[in-house]
């Protein structure tokens, strides 16, 4: 039994390591280099003199994105662009988890498939539709003259690339926060409607609280990949919509500077790393003064069943 | 009763958010003008020119070849993956394993895919394999980031399906590998079909992880649609669009029909 169980996990551990483990290492080997003309375009990390390794590391490529403002100015936008978008998944998302989780029983996984239906029609043929709706001369602004109203400009502003942002990550946030709304026990809110609460107080005191683990999950799944969300920016949102991942795809493909994309590649994944980190104290904190105590140890915080769908949809 | 009516509005308000946009597509491909921005009357020769495009046919041919591959690919590591979180208990290292396993579903493409195109140059320097970044490149890509997607579905299937099953045809003396082929495997095989689904599509719509793990001459569907849109919408591409969102709805309803029949 032990055989097997070594032969099952060596395989996914062998292909973690390679392809996890392995461009972690070499991505951040990269970024210690120095860029040079050449193929590829960085200089050995490791040089040979006399027989003896020499290192030749260098946090060049660090202390340029940490003193240049253009990689600043897009670090602080990405996170604002991703939160903000978040708040409105988030504002948007939770009436509709709500509405799904309270349909009866019968339409609930209709109303599911639902709302990940668009997502199998393709991402770029989506935000395609939204070019031509967006256009100067597009569809929401031939409806505007129909109105006898003034034309916009939306394509290549900030609102478009939130309109992208939100419409694509939406079922993001529905899902896991459904997830938890769907188990909530119906006879907690009975007690509380009972006990005489009004239901915008039932919500805040009883609905609310125990749905927080899905808000959290559902915040990260919309936040983390909107941070270095390459797409949207690029197609709906203007010149002006320098987004990091935006960066660091110019710097790869434009200007093929290896080692500072690399370098950028480490430090938005300890942003990445960082947020979370600094959310989950927040909420413990929030959490920890409701009960003055921590989760009992058994609860884990952020279990696999928040982020993914319930089971029986996920087949 | 009126927080129900206001969720009720609000719900059908945000799909329809949700559907414009494909509706829209769908009706646009019939257009007859070469602009998308005016009706010139219905006309279905976007469709034409679609059947007649060998470039684009050509990208998608070979996102299908690769994106069947990798999906293949995720299938087998993530469904060892999902199985060892679900029924090994505590195991060394568990806690790495797990985390390392649901990382890419967290992790922004951006870096996925700077990360593997370096892996795949600094490999080809050390060992000389693989020669020249192309399909097989991005289907290793693809495969790395679908694994984790796998491995959820298949765990989450395991977890809800519980042990007992198992454990009653252990104890009518049936050796663990038959228990595994007779009982674990039909249960999983919903989660199996539904992963490589996954698998599939997530390979099928992406254009970041491709774009860096390509090399020359395979260019596939979605990198293709990405540098065309860049100069703007063209009617052909909605004509493409509906012809993905008939074959997906035709997919979707055999599907359900098959899990409807079980």
């Amino acid at each position: 039994m032990l055989r097997t169980r070594t032969l099952v996990l060596v395989i996914p551990w062998a292909w973690l390591a390679l392809f996890l483990l392995a461009p972690t290492a070499v991505v951040l080997k990269i970024a210690l280099s120095a860029p040079a003309d050449g193929v590829p375009p960085y200089t050995p990390l490791l040089h040979w003199i006399g027989g003896i390794p020499q290192l030749d590391a260098t946090w060049d490529n660090f202390a340029l994105i940490l003193n240049d403002p253009l990689y600043r100015d897009a670090f602080v936008l990405s996170l604002r662009v991703a939160g903000f978008s978040t708040l409105v998944c988030l504002l948007a998302g939770y009436p509709m988890a709500l509405a799904i989780a309270r349909a009866p029983e019968h339409r609930r996984n209709a109303l599911l498939l639902a709302l990940m239906l668009p997502f199998w029609t393709g991402f770029l043929m989506r935000i395609n539709a939204w070019i031509g709706l967006l256009q100067d001369d597009g569809w929401i602004n031939a409806a505007l003259v129909f109105c006898h109203l003034s034309p916009v400009q939306l394509l290549y502003t900030d609102n478009a690339m939130y309109i992208g942002i939100v419409y694509t990550y939406l079922p993001f946030m529905v899902l896991p926060l459904y997830a938890r709304l769907s188990r909530l026990d119906p006879t907690l809110l009975e007690a509380a409607g009972d006990l005489g609460a009004p239901p915008w107080r039932t919500f805040l005191s009883v609905t609310l609280p125990l749905s927080l683990p899905g808000v959290w999950a559902g915040a990260l799944l919309v936040l983390v990949p909107a941070v270095g969300e390459y797409v949207i920016p690029e197609l709906l949102g203007g010149p002006q919509a320098q987004l990091i991942g935006r960066v660091l795809w110019d710097e790869f493909f434009a200007n093929r500077d290896w080692p500072t994309a690399a370098a950028l590649a480490c430090m938005l994944l300890v942003v990445l790393l960082l947020v979370p980190a600094c959310g989950l104290r927040l909420f413990l904190s929030l959490r920890g003064a409701r009960r003055r105590s921590n989760p009992p140890p058994g609860e884990p915080m952020l279990a696999m069943q928040d982020i993914a769908p319930s089971p029986r949809f996920s087949q | 009763m009126r927080p129900r009516f206001f969720l009720m509005t609000w719900l059908i308000a945000c799909y329809a958010f949700f559907y414009a946009p494909i509706a829209f597509l769908i009706v646009l491909s019939f257009n007859a003008s070469r602009l998308v921005t005016a009706w010139a009357g219905f006309s279905p020769r976007w469709y034409v020119t679609l059947a007649h495009d060998r470039g684009l046919i050509d990208a998608a041919l070979l996102s299908l070849r690769i994106a069947a591959l990798s999906a293949t690919l995720a299938l087998i590591v993530g469904t060892l993956a999902g199985y060892a979180l679900a029924r090994f208990g505590r195991f060394r290292a568990r806690a790495a394993f797990a985390a390392a396993v649901a990382a890419p579903l967290v992790l922004p493409e951006v870096i996925t895919g700077l990360s593997l195109l370096l892996l795949f140059v600094t490999l080809e320097q050390t060992i000389g394999w693989p020669a020249q970044r192309g399909a097989i490149t991005v289907t290793l890509a693809h495969a790395s980031v679908s694994v984790a997607y796998v491995a959820v579905v298949v765990r989450a299937r395991l977890a809800d399906a519980g042990t007992t099953l198992e454990e009653a045809a252990t104890d009518l003396y049936a050796p663990p590998w038959r228990a595994f082929a007779l009982i674990t495997v039909p249960l999983l095989a919903p989660a199996l079909i539904s992963g490589w689904l996954l698998a599939f599509t997530l390979s099928l719509d992406d254009v970041v992880v491709a774009s860096f793990t390509s090399g020359p001459g395979a260019s596939t569907l979605p990198m293709v649609v990405f540098s065309t849109l860049k100069l703007g919408p063209t009617p052909e591409l909605y004509a493409l669009a509906t012809v993905i969102v008939a074959v997906v709805t035709v997919v979707l309803v055999v599907v359900g029909r098959v899990q409807r029949g079980r």
